[in-house]
């Protein structure tokens, strides 16, 4: 009862049960393992057990401390384990992709220069990657202005001026549930809706609201978060001069929550690039050649990663490996520049 | 928070006040218009794979047949979810096939069997994660573990289903089917499930963690005063107050292995099987859209329309999960607010 690993290990305990306990029998056999025990790394529940006395001891004299010290020892090094096995995932992944990528390079001879210059082929010494990257940057870029301005309008209207009505409820519910669809679902709403629907067929646009849609839910709740975080003093000191509501939005609220709004649309966006089952739904998948424009045709980094991986042939999954480092380089990228501008915007407020 | 304050003509010109109150309303009015793309979004994805699914059963869609087309049966619900077939292990799946089968359940089964699996490997290392960050880390542990976990987290699905095919598949699963006499093929089962499961441990950890963090210190006080052990705390006093918030973690996790697919699809296969045997290919309800899709699956053809029946089903048991989650979610947060 006396000793457990939470102690915070402040002096004055510590000494206290040393000096106790060897009058204690019961518990002089085990007291440097509670001592050690105690300085272990620890927690943040403010718990201060720190007043155990002897007296404690008599009256739990049937509870075998020895065995709950190790139970405590062996639960905390099993969820160690566990918590470490996450870790041990992310670094064999990422060992497997960096050596696959080092294999093809080396051995299968994929020249970067090629790799980054010409387009997709059949026959993998001449296939490159430029043609898919140009896609997924055009199709970032009509994802972005079709999501930016719906979902941040969304959050301003439910964060400023949606009623508590059921309406504003249905929303908000709609919302989260939207956020659960699968992303293979809105790849089938665009194929029918718009590439069979309206018979654009399976063109970057078409590619782009499927992406829209599917990250739209997310900007709009990092969006209410940004919005919320603007304190109300600033909103009404504005309502004091006499300003509408629409003009302190515009001209008070929005400047102020603008970095997280736009810190949110990068982290969706870049959930976006790494899409691949909707591409693929509209059937963008086999196109080899640039897209010209955002009716043409095409096939974005992960669906040629897919087309890639998918080979039997070693010489196209090295290449896929190749295109995974590419895909990832650009995610990492976008990700730096999020918490950048997050880590600025905290230190402004 | 009064919408419409209405200053005097001392301050603002009248003119002025109006035109700004005018554009007022009209941006509210525009703004509701986007709060309304979400909602509409909802209702064309139902539109949509209702209408098409349609199509599967009676030969046209919905809005064809509302328009006067003829509706003849092409497949009947009992064909579509024949369970005695798939008791008696004669369920097929190929509806693109010169002797077509119409029975979903070995893809269902093909979805169940990957989720189950990914839900043994994600649950217990997702919640063990949450109670070691909440209960046990230290500080600076824990500002390295958290934002490693989002790592994992923000890895594309395509780059999981790499691993599997490159890595998990013929490095370590490979050698272990070997043990027991098996070749094991490009794609398995298990490798399929332990890739969802590794890729919906951030999902578990991070949402059982907040909701362990939710509970108050002093549940905690009270058991320590009582003389409990870190472990007593840990796993019966925390886990049981935060047990809504860790289920809704899970039924979240499990919504997502649900509607998983580039990594199931690498990684398990295209073969619609009805096994135990966790080193054979099977084939998913994703993975089976998946295989459609590099086809070439015109409109009306019954790959077409398939798609979407498919799609329906899937659509239907994620939103199940969306819809039990909230429930947790709201019942945690009544508990504890």
């Amino acid at each position: 009862m006396s000793r457990r690993n939470d102690d915070p290990s402040t002096d004055a305990p510590t000494d206290n049960v040393s000096t106790d306990d060897p009058s204690m029998d019961a518990s002089s056999t085990d007291s440097p393992v509670g001592n050690d025990a105690a300085r272990r790394p620890r927690t943040d529940g403010g718990v201060d057990t720190g007043t155990d006395t002897g007296r404690g001891e008599a009256l739990f004299a049937d509870v075998d401390l020895g065995r709950e010290h190790l139970k405590n020892r062996a639960f905390l090094a099993v969820i160690f384990a566990a918590s470490m096995f996450g870790v041990l995932v992310l670094a064999l992944l990422l060992l497997d992709v960096i050596t696959d990528f080092y294999v093809g390079i080396t051995e299968f001879e994929i020249g970067l220069v090629q790799f980054f210059t010409a387009d997709g082929s059949r026959r993998p010494e001449r296939a490159g990657f430029m043609g898919a990257i140009i896609a997924s940057v055009m199709l970032m870029a009509l994802t972005a202005v079709l999501s930016f301005f719906i979902g941040v309008g969304s959050a301003i209207y439910l964060e400023e001026y949606a009623p508590n009505t059921r309406v504003t409820r249905l929303i908000e519910a709609n919302l989260a549930n939207l956020a659960g669809v699968p992303s293979i679902v809105y790849g089938l709403l665009a194929l029918a809706a718009l590439v069979n629907g309206i018979g654009l067929g399976p063109i970057l646009l078409a590619g782009s609201v499927a992406l829209a849609l599917l990250v739209m839910p997310i900007i709009i709740v990092s969006a209410q978060e940004a919005l919320r975080a603007v304190p109300d003093g600033v909103r009404n000191g504005s309502y004091a001069t006499g300003a509408t509501k629409w003009q302190t939005i515009r001209r008070v609220v929005l400047p102020s929550a603008m970095p997280g709004i736009l810190t949110g649309t990068i982290l969706a966006l870049a959930r976006a690039i790494g899409e691949t089952a909707p591409l693929l739904m509209i059937g963008a998948i086999f196109v080899n050649r640039t897209p010209s424009g955002p009716f043409d045709r095409f096939s974005g980094m992960p669906t040629q990663i897919y087309a890639w991986a998918a080979e039997p042939s070693q010489h196209f999954i090295h290449l896929a490996a190749v295109g995974i480092v590419v895909l990832l380089a650009i995610l990492l990228s976008m990700n730096a520049v999020a918490v950048l501008m997050r880590n600025k915007y905290e230190t402004e407020v | 928070m009064s919408t419409d304050t209405n200053p005097g003509p001392g301050i603002t010109g009248d003119a002025a006040a109006s035109d700004a109150k005018e554009n007022n309303r009209r941006m509210r009015r525009v703004l509701f218009g986007c709060a309304a793309v979400t909602v509409l979004t909802t209702l064309a994805i139902f539109f949509v794979l209702i209408d098409n699914a349609v199509s599967y059963f009676f030969g046209a869609r919905a809005t064809e047949i509302a328009l006067g087309a003829s509706a003849d049966r092409t497949v009947t619900f009992t064909q579509f979810l024949n369970v005695s077939e798939l008791l008696a292990g004669e369920a097929r799946w190929a509806p693109d096939h010169a002797t077509p089968g119409h029975n979903a359940w070995p893809i269902i089964f093909g979805t169940l069997s990957i989720t189950v699996g990914a839900a043994f490997v994600s649950i217990p290392i997702g919640t063990a994660t949450a109670l070691y960050i909440s209960e046990y880390s230290s500080r600076s542990v824990r500002a390295k573990l958290k934002p490693t976990l989002e790592v994992l987290a923000g890895i594309p699905t395509i780059v999981y289903g790499y691993f599997a095919i490159a890595f998990i598949n013929p490095v370590v699963l490979g050698p272990i089917a070997g043990l027991f006499g098996i070749n094991i093929g490009r794609y398995s089962m298990l490798s399929g499930m332990l890739v969802v499961g590794f890729m919906t441990i951030p999902m578990v950890s991070s949402i059982s963690e907040d909701a362990m963090q939710a509970v108050p210190d002093d549940l905690r006080n009270g058991a320590y005063a009582l003389g409990a052990t870190k472990y007593d705390v840990s796993l019966n006093v925390v886990i049981p107050a935060a047990i809504s918030g860790i289920f809704a973690s899970y039924i979240l996790a499990v919504s997502r292995a649900i509607g998983e697919t580039m990594a199931v699809t690498l990684a398990a296969g295209f073969n619609a099987n009805v096994t135990a045997n966790p080193f054979s290919e099977i084939m998913t309800m994703t993975s089976y859209m998946v295989s459609m899709a590099r086809g070439t699956s015109a409109i009306g053809t019954v790959e077409y329309q398939s798609l979407f029946a498919v799609g329906l089903v899937l659509f239907c048991m994620t939103l199940t999960m969306n819809l039990l989650n909230d429930w947790f979610k709201r019942r945690f947060q009544e508990e504890y607010r």
